[in-house]
């Protein structure tokens, strides 16, 4: 399973816990992720991708393991240890003031 | 006995302000949807139990929500706002071509007649409808087509703030957009043209009385008399006397006729208010006095409203969608402020009560009177 950990506001809207997982079919890439949790969580829709475009929203981030992916392709595949499911990703609200 | 419902959007999250019909002691609900931008919320007149609210920020983007109880429960409806087609290019401040790109929805506006239509106006300008309630949008893109590649941003963003719809005939609807103008349609919005011929602005324009560019703030409309529309724009108030074809000033003896919101008496349709704001680089009332001002006489002779607002050191503003009226007699008129103030007069605007001091920055306030 893939962990997710998601901001404040998005658990508050998709009305969840801190951490979530789901079920992501191989190979595991960032888009995939964020296709299994758009699925699962219709209302996150819009809120981390832009809807028409599929980028990522500007004030948002996407860390795990240490590192900032945010500027990675979305097909890439996935750290191993959040393949694995050892690491979780972090959606992340940018540091941007307010 | 009948029950007021103040709908109060703010920077950080939504307010309900509840009363009965004396207007004296309020019950204070929220925050909901806590820490978003609020830009907009209003009930259905046909289901007052169905709210829309337009909920926003920058990190996470737009989305709508819908209540069908009144506000006791909320569920998110379709954020989904695609323009129709190849959505093309409008000014930019620079005077260059831009994308038209969606932002937010600044105000959403259900039928008078229809509880599953509800319109949205949003930014960059356009208008979108929806007939199930909020579950679908479909942009209506022949407003775009009324020289859309004229329309350029003012300084809070390319925004469609205002929809008007004629209660005597929902085919007829009016939108204002800064800093376009005011538009007119009369099939539905299937087609558009401007509604700007009179509109002089002299400071903003190079040609001052130019069809396209004017910055309307807030249009209103009383439902006895719809062929009469009333504007506030950046500078001057206008009145029309022919569904928008023709605008004339009725500023008269405002001491600012700057300011953002414009709304009418419910029962008294050439009974009007504004709250005059000093300058467009300074949105604070003139003399740091707080004063509403209304016009019995459909404009040109005004009077200052001032018992119980704050008569000195007052430096707020009231933004374009935080004025309202209920439908009591009399008349309750209500508006917030930048500061956080909601402020309440159950009679017309002769005295005035804040009825919270320090909510965030107030965006816009609807109100419901419910039986």
């Amino acid at each position: 399973m893939i962990r997710v950990v998601l901001p404040h506001h998005l658990r508050t809207l998709a009305n969840v816990g801190k951490e979530i997982e789901l079920e992501v079919s191989e190979p595991v890439t960032l888009a995939a992720v964020l296709d299994a949790l758009e699925a699962a969580y219709p209302m996150l829709r819009g809120a981390i991708r832009n809807r028409n475009t599929g980028r990522r929203r500007p004030l948002i981030r996407f860390f795990a393991c240490g590192q900032d992916l945010s500027h990675e392709s979305p097909d890439a595949p996935m750290p191993a240890a959040v393949v694995s499911g050892t690491e979780p990703l972090l959606i992340v609200g940018a540091m941007a003031g307010g | 006995m009948a029950t007021v419902r103040i709908l109060v959007g703010t920077r950080k999250g939504a307010f309900v302000l509840t009363s009965d019909e004396a207007r004296r002691n309020w019950e204070v609900s929220g925050p909901f949807f806590a820490g978003w931008e609020i830009y907009h919320i209003k009930g259905s007149t046909v289901d007052p139990n169905r709210i829309y609210v337009s909920q926003s920020t920058e990190w996470f983007g737009q989305l709508i929500q819908r209540s069908d109880d009144g506000g006791a429960t909320w569920k998110p409806v379709s954020n989904e706002f695609t323009y129709e087609g190849v959505p093309g290019t409008h000014q930019w401040y620079d005077g260059m071509q831009h994308p038209w790109e969606f932002k937010r929805v600044w105000v959403l506006e259900p039928s008078p007649t229809d509880a599953e239509v509800v319109y949205a106006g949003v930014e960059d300008a356009a208008l979108f409808r929806s007939d199930d309630g909020g579950q679908r949008w479909r942009e209506l893109p022949a407003l775009r087509e009324a020289k859309g590649s004229l329309w350029q941003p003012g300084a809070g963003g390319m925004c469609l703030h205002s929809i008007l719809i004629d209660p005597t005939n929902p085919e007829r609807l009016f939108t204002a957009i800064s800093a376009a103008g005011a538009f007119r349609s009369d099939d539905g919005g299937q087609s558009w043209r401007p509604a700007t011929r009179g509109l002089k602005s002299n400071w903003e324009l190079p040609d001052p009385e130019a069809e396209i560019g004017h910055c309307v703030h807030s249009i209103a409309m009383h439902p006895s008399q719809p062929q009469v529309l009333f504007m506030q724009k950046h500078w001057d108030v206008m009145r029309s006397d022919d569904v928008g074809e023709n605008w004339y000033e009725i500023s008269g003896d405002l001491p600012s006729d700057f300011g953002f919101p414009i709304v009418v008496h419910a029962h008294e349709p050439e009974t009007i208010y504004v709250v005059p704001i000093k300058s467009d680089s300074e949105h604070y009332p003139p003399e740091g006095r707080l004063r509403v001002y209304r016009s019995r006489t459909g404009g040109n002779e005004w009077e200052a409203l001032t018992d119980g607002l704050p008569q000195a050191h007052c430096y707020v503003n009231v933004l374009r969608s935080a004025m309202a009226v209920d439908a009591l007699d009399p008349c309750g008129v209500y508006f917030g402020t930048t500061g956080g103030q909601v402020y309440v007069s159950p009679d017309s605007g002769d005295h005035w009560t804040a009825i919270v001091q320090h909510l965030p920055p107030v965006l816009s306030v609807e109100v419901q009177t419910l039986p």
